[in-house]
């Protein structure tokens, strides 16, 4: 202010940026790039579609019910639960050979593992294998943080619910029921049962839990997830790994077996099946419903129509814009281009 | 020696109204009695404290200027408590503490994050503007003056100034603080002045020194009194001894005066505050869009809450088994726990309601405006100076304008004058370029026989117009010599070629542009003024003879009288009057056989543009002459109603003169005033002139930059077509105001909806002429009926005609049409631009305020300056249209990226239970808006350049297509909502559809909830950026850089998030999402097949209205084109 401004030399610079020129690819989408851009998007998700409609419609599922809450199931006396060790057996036939690897998953319906308390219900520090929260598990676990003032391990609400049904598969040949043999590895991410999971690094593992307590609803203590196998017990039991990837929706499938050993490499050849079930989990108080779905998979994953279906409407719909587009353009745009 | 104690009895009093200093409770002085209030009492040198013992010297503030806001220790308290205030971020503060306080969904640090964010760069940017502040504060403050203590010369730090300290100013430094002006070492006692930096007038003026003190200094003992401070700057700029802070001496070598108000106290400080927040159409458009989305949160977390609690009333719903409550929440209250879970679907949804909009809206605004000071184009050579922009809030109205108003003088034309001819007892002379030598009186329609006896006319002629000024020649000093081609005047170059060689160092300096034009002209034709020497003028006549006249007194100009005059007793002891002003004003006064003559000329001169004057002159006897003596010096020592008294005398002595002649000097229309007036019109603008000058000039003016055409028909009302009839005023206007309307309203067609601009080509143009007589009278009528329907016809005829001109107007006037204007119907959007001091009122008025470079330093009045008017055209079609549709397209973008950014976790609620579980993993949310989209919209709000800037400046027409906010109408508005909408709905179900088998991977196992939420995350970010891509037409490689690198960072995070257990998080929610998501085929199919399926539509309607015209490139109009 006091100074009169002595500064001359304040010309702006003469740059492209200063000046706003920077050198510019200025696309337009005009017609001639759009329509045959259309039409080459459209037949290549009409490609697509089509194989994804085909993959999905040789996706072989067998899916079966088995909640029990009607009454003619066979599982009907185990839906209250009065008995402890309620195990009842459903039958089916398979028609045809199911190609193998076949995917045994079990599914719930209107079971909201979704849920936001539910689902931060539990201590990933001690899924972790971190036995400093042994003793004082998160407090998010609760109501399944303590039981009178013991910690619970796992904690939590989603570790509490795991499902505990279990099934067992034989093949009938000839009045003869021979077991399938079910492969519980590999039904887990890898990265959770190698990295995101551990158990303590104690051996014995059963040292690791003294002082704690098991959750409510397990008959079990983690440590005897799987006795047979020290890599599928504990924390990192395949079944609780499972378990613990929350469902993104209410009616959800989770893997539970995999069946590709021996004989059934190839698949589920045709003939009658028994499932034996051991039925522990409860869901007639929410009205829930169970069921088990035997399936193979293609590249794509499982069974589902949606994406063929999806990729052929969008790849036709583009066809058609371009053709009407054609039309549009040949009557109202091109003779005034010229 | 003096010592002034009395307020009433000297000249060295102070003289102020006593009225408005009463008003004024200053605190300095803590009542020693009931008047030291009102004034303050000085000791000029402090050396009166001897004189009364008991007398407390007053303490005034030191002269240290504060225009920062924080220091060190108060930044944070105060710039906090400053943020808060703004509704946003109070708003994202409440969430935040709903956050924390209530058990919510998404962690404190989701919102936390954003809002430290928000609230840092804003501090850091206001922490740069006070740290820039303090810096020119200290430089003010440290800058070195010469303080006289006990008559040496002491250096002092600016800021050490006390009241009382005697201070000595240089030639071109400017004044400390406000000063008494003491001694100056000028023979005539007077100095120099220019106030550019108080109220933008560059021109000379003059300031006396207090009268009989001695020479002495240092004996000086004396005191002053004066009223207390106070800011009105405008009444008047102080008395003639005041030199006011900020003001520079000019031809002045030294000056000395006394301290009287100091630092805060000075009239420029207290000036300085209160310049008002202008907001801008797109703020308002934001917090209209905001209120929206504020209730569609509000709905959407209603909703939520009452389907929650009816889904739970279902047995089995509340609380399976497997999800157990703990106790405490048992017990909390229904209601509350309502309440709770309203707030928590608020937090859950509030990222809907863009903390970051504000930031990227500032940062696009404060780094936008940029381009306009780094803009070469509007770089003048002259003064080295480029445009200037003051607040970078308003970037975007510069291409919203409706209405422009433009002053005359200065503004339109260059206020650079030159003579271009005169008149003399009816014959023209005219000059006829550099050929003609000093004696060439050109005569183009006199009788050549009577040259003789014209001669003596012509001399005396001449004499008047070297003698009639109040302009002072530049003493060539040291440093004149280098600048010795600068005329002083507003610092434009005089033209070489009119110079004759010998006096080409001669400079004059002059209050206005006009007597200097005279006195050159005078000098062309053989008389040239050598300067005023101890109240003698000295002229050289055509004859080589230096002529002596006794300057007896000055009757000054005032734009009342609008004439001034001067009496001299010449060598031989005649007395003279001399006398020039306006027609108006000098024709009553002389005698009525002379005027004809001079009439026609002087008519015919205005309507070419040029500015006339007449002169005239009268011989005045021994006894007339001490009676016009005495009058005038009593009426100049008078300090009651001193202005109407000297307006009397002058009124007494200016009678029965006789006219010599009259001049024409040429006010020259500014560069490109003509094409960059056409452009403005073109562009659908509506060009107003206001000015004070006359209706004859302006209208010429008018017609020379093409804002009245020859087929335009000009519909006057002023004093002229006024007064035309024998009925009153009030009926004439009244029938006028009528018919005019019939004309250009009621007739014309009508004009098409939604289109501002007018059809040039097919109708009648219509010009509008008002004066300001006839305004006050349109404004102020005497009935209010009268004045509301006055007011709205004048309006209505107003839009309807292609420019309107306001003659002979008032700054306050002026402003008076522009807030009329800004207040009518649709609230269009004003832009004033002038050069003087009485256009400040109306660029304050107006929404956008555009200053030109004459007035330079005081340009902080304006939003923006330039250098010329021609400049404005680039302004207003390039920068201003760019910006608006940055702008635009920025608000209307963020809305949308954040609807479909939370309508997917809304829609989730109806299948997880409603129990607020969010979709997207909390570093999601809080990295959506600050990283993965913020950045490509803000390259796109910087760069895009949707038609060229040359194509904006070519084609005019262009600009109308933003008009009336038309990027950021609710249509459109809604349109983008109905896209963010789609592209929820879209991805989400999409996904869903998806999961109805989670098994996506080709060895059977499944996805969980967060891969669903990572999945509808990717579509989604890739989605907004495509979506962002397609609408930029301007790549350039930041472009390119920062939409391919936003999604490559995308998806390097979410490698980087998911790929490392993060010891501080108690939850490893995204391990490996990402990266099993990449491995399974499904989930690449559905991604693209869903970023295809919502950008299809867009890419068609892109096609579709593709461009016949490859201007105009598709604007996302909804509407069909064909």
């Amino acid at each position: 202010m006091v100074k009169e401004e002595e500064d001359s030399s304040n010309r702006p610079d003469n740059t492209a940026f200063t000046q706003q020129r920077l050198p510019a690819w200025q696309p337009i989408l005009s017609a001639g790039i759009v329509i045959p851009g259309f039409v080459l998007i459209g037949l290549a998700f009409i490609g697509i579609g089509v194989g994804l409609f085909l993959t999905s419609r040789d996706i072989q599922v067998l899916e079966m019910d088995y909640t029990g809450a009607d009454g003619s199931s066979p599982c009907s006396v185990c839906y209250n639960l009065a008995d402890k060790n309620c195990v009842c057996t459903m039958s089916f036939s398979i028609d045809s050979l199911i190609k193998g690897p076949v995917f045994f998953y079990y599914g719930l319906t209107n079971y909201f593992q979704n849920q936001r308390r539910y689902g931060v219900s539990r201590d990933d520090k001690q899924l972790y294998g971190d036995t400093s929260n042994f003793a004082s598990p998160n407090s998010e676990c609760a109501p399944y943080q303590y039981i009178s003032n013991v910690p619970i391990v796992p904690c939590g609400s989603v570790a509490n619910s795991m499902f505990n049904d279990t099934f067992e598969l034989f093949k009938n040949v000839n009045g003869q029921s021979l077991p399938v043999p079910l492969d519980g590895k590999g039904i887990a991410w890898w990265t959770d049962y190698n990295v995101k999971f551990q158990n303590p690094n104690v051996t014995p593992l059963i040292n690791a839990f003294n002082g704690t307590v098991r959750p409510p609803f397990w008959s079990k203590n983690v440590y005897e997830l799987d006795t047979t196998d020290a890599s599928n017990n504990g924390f990192i039991n395949q079944d609780f790994l499972v378990w613990m990837r929350r469902a993104a929706l209410p009616d959800f499938r989770k893997l539970y077996r995999r069946i590709t050993d021996g004989d059934y490499s190839a698949g589920l050849p045709a003939g009658n099946y028994s499932l034996k079930i051991h039925y522990n989990y409860p869901v007639n108080g929410f009205g829930g419903k169970k069921k088990v779905v035997f399936s193979n998979v293609s590249w794509m994953g499982g069974k589902n129509e949606f994406l063929g279906i999806a990729y052929l409407v969008i790849g036709s719909l583009c066809v058609v814009m371009s053709v009407v587009m054609l039309i549009v353009y040949a009557k109202f745009k091109f003779p005034e281009d010229n | 020696m003096i010592r002034v104690r009395n307020f009433n009895n000297d000249k060295f009093s102070i003289y102020w109204p006593a009225l408005a200093a009463a008003n004024l409770n200053w605190f300095c002085d803590l009542g020693v009695d009931e008047r030291r209030v009102d004034n303050r009492t000085i000791y000029i040198g402090h050396q009166s404290s001897l004189v009364n013992e008991d007398f407390i010297p007053p303490k005034f503030c030191d002269n240290r200027i504060v225009s920062s806001k924080y220091t060190v220790w108060n930044f944070l308290p105060k710039n906090l408590f400053e943020q808060f205030r703004r509704i946003a971020n109070f708003y994202f503060l409440i969430i935040f503490l709903v956050q924390v306080i209530v058990d919510t969904p998404t962690s404190p640090v989701t919102s936390g994050l954003p809002l430290f964010f928000v609230i840092t760069v804003t501090a850091i940017k206001q922490g740069y503007e006070d740290w820039l502040r303090h810096k020119a504060d200290r430089e003010v403050n440290k800058y070195q003056v010469t303080v006289l203590e006990n008559g040496q010369e002491t250096p002092k730090e600016s800021e050490n100034i006390k009241v009382g300290d005697i201070v000595q100013v240089k030639e071109n430094e400017t004044f400390p603080c406000d000063l008494i002006l003491l001694q100056s070492t000028r023979d005539d006692d007077t100095c120099f002045v220019t106030t550019a930096s108080l109220d933008g007038e560059s021109n000379h003026k003059t300031h006396y020194t207090v009268p009989d003190i001695e020479r002495d200094l240092k004996s000086l003992n004396a005191t002053i009194e004066c009223e207390q401070p106070q800011p009105d700057l405008y009444k008047s700029l102080g008395p003639e001894n005041l030199l006011l802070k900020g003001a520079t001496l000019k031809n002045t070598q030294k000056i000395c005066g006394v301290a009287v108000y100091t630092g805060m106290e000075t009239k420029m400080a207290l000036n300085y505050q209160g310049k008002s927040q202008k907001r801008s159409a797109v703020e308002k458009s934001i917090n209209a869009f905001l209120l929206v989305y504020l209730c569609i949160l509000l709905s959407k977390a209603l909703v939520c809450t009452t389907l929650k609690y009816v889904w739970q009333s279902k047995p089995g719903q509340d609380e399976p088994w497997y999800n157990k409550k703990t106790q405490k929440e048992k017990d909390t209250n229904l209601y509350l726990k309502m309440f709770t879970d309203f707030l928590s679907f608020m937090v859950l949804f509030n990222f809907i309601i863009p903390v970051s909009m504000y930031v990227t809206v500032e940062m696009q605004k404060f780094l936008g405006s940029f381009f306009i000071t780094w803009d070469k184009d509007f770089f003048d050579p002259e003064i080295q100076e480029g445009a200037l922009v003051n607040t970078s809030d308003l970037n975007e109205e510069l291409g919203q304008v409706e209405y422009v108003f433009t002053d005359k003088t200065g503004t339109l034309t260059q206020n650079n004058m030159e003579f271009i001819e005169c008149c003399i007892d009816g014959f023209q002379y005219k000059h006829r370029g550099a050929s003609s030598e000093l004696d060439g009186f050109c005569v183009t329609d006199g009788p050549v026989n009577k040259l003789q006896q014209k001669a003596g006319r012509e001399e005396l002629f001449l004499r008047a117009l070297c003698l009639c000024h109040t302009v002072q020649v530049k003493e060539s000093t040291e440093q004149d010599q280098r600048e010795d081609n600068l005329d002083q005047v507003d610092g434009l170059r005089i033209d070489e070629n009119v110079l004759q060689p010998p006096q080409k160092e001669r400079g004059f300096i002059a209050s206005s542009p006009d007597e200097i034009a005279l006195v050159k002209g005078a000098m062309r034709y053989g008389f040239t003024f050598l300067g005023l020497e101890s109240k003698t003028m000295k002229i050289l006549n055509r004859n080589k003879d230096v002529e002596m006249y006794d300057l007896l007194h000055v009757l000054n100009f005032d734009p009342v009288r609008r004439r001034m005059s001067v009496i001299v007793r010449s060598g031989s002891g005649e007395m003279l009057l001399f006398c020039k002003g306006a027609d108006s004003s000098i024709f009553p006064r002389v005698r009525q056989e002379e005027v004809e003559r001079i009439r026609l000329h002087v008519e015919r001169n205005a309507t070419e543009g040029y500015r006339t004057l007449c002169v005239a002159y009268k011989r005045l006897s021994e006894e007339e002459y001490a009676q016009a003596d005495a009058g005038l010096r009593e009426a100049r020592l008078a300090l009651q109603d001193r202005e109407e008294k000297l307006l009397a005398v002058y009124n007494q002595v200016e009678t029965g003169m006789s006219l010599i002649g009259a001049t024409a000097v040429e006010d020259r229309l500014q560069e490109e005033a003509a094409e960059t007036m056409e452009a403005l019109q073109r562009a659908g603008m509506k060009v107003w002139v206001l000015t004070g000058d006359k209706m004859e000039t302006a209208k010429s003016t008018c017609y020379a930059c093409g804002l009245f055409q020859r087929k335009t028909e000009l519909l006057e009302l002023t004093v002229r077509t006024l007064e035309d009839g024998e009925r009153k005023r009030e009926e004439r206007l009244h029938e006028l105001l009528g018919e005019y309307h019939k004309r250009a309203v009621q007739d014309a067609p009508p004009v098409k909806a939604g289109g501002t601009r007018v059809c040039f080509a097919s109708n009648q143009d219509y010009g509008f002429i008002i004066d300001g007589a006839s305004l006050s009278m349109v404004l102020n009528s005497s009935s209010e009926s009268n004045m509301r329907s006055y007011k709205d016809l004048f309006l209505q005829i107003c839009q309807n005609c292609t420019a309107v001109l306001c003659c002979r107007m008032a700054p306050l006037q002026k402003a008076q049409i522009v807030k009329m204007v800004k207040s009518s119907k649709g609230s269009p959007i004003t832009l004033s631009i002038g050069d003087g001091a009485n256009d400040v009122s109306m660029i304050l008025e107006a929404h956008v305020g555009i200053k030109g470079k004459e007035g330079r330093q005081a340009v902080r009045n304006s939003d923006y300056a330039i250098p010329k008017l021609k400049h404005l055209k680039k302004l207003l079609l390039a920068h201003g249209h760019l910006y608006y549709h940055r702008i635009a397209h920025l608000v209307q973008y963020f809305f949308y990226k954040n609807l479909c950014f939370i309508l997917p976790q809304f829609l989730y609620q109806f299948f997880c239970g409603y129990s607020q579980q969010p979709l997207y993993d909390a570093a999601y949310l809080t990295m959506y808006n600050i990283c993965f989209t913020s950045m490509p919209i803000l390259a796109y709000s910087l760069l895009e350049q949707r038609i060229s800037i040359e194509d904006l400046i070519e084609d005019a027409a262009l600009y109308s297509e933003n008009a009336k906010n038309a990027m950021l109408r609710w249509g459109l508005f809604l349109y983008w909502t109905g896209l963010g909408a789609f592209h929820g709905l879209v991805f989400f179900f999409g996904v869903r559809f998806l999961f109805s088998n989670p098994a996506l991977q080709d060895n059977g196992q499944v996805f969980g909830n967060w891969s669903y939420g990572t999945i509808v995350f990717t579509v989604l970010v890739f989605t907004v950026t495509l979506k962002l891509a397609l609408d930029t037409r301007h790549w350039t490689w930041i472009n390119h850089f920062v939409i391919w690198g936003s999604l490559a960072f995308y998806v390097f995070f979410s490698f980087f998030w998911g790929g490392i257990i993060w010891p501080f998080m108690k939850q490893q929610r995204l391990y490996f999402v990402f990266a099993n998501m990449l491995s399974s085929v499904s989930a690449w199919l559905v991604i693209i097949l869903l970023i295809l399926l919502s950008l299809l539509p867009e890419i068609l309607l892109v096609v579709l209205r593709n461009p016949r015209d490859p201007h105009i490139v598709p604007l996302l109009v909804p509407d069909k084109h064909d």
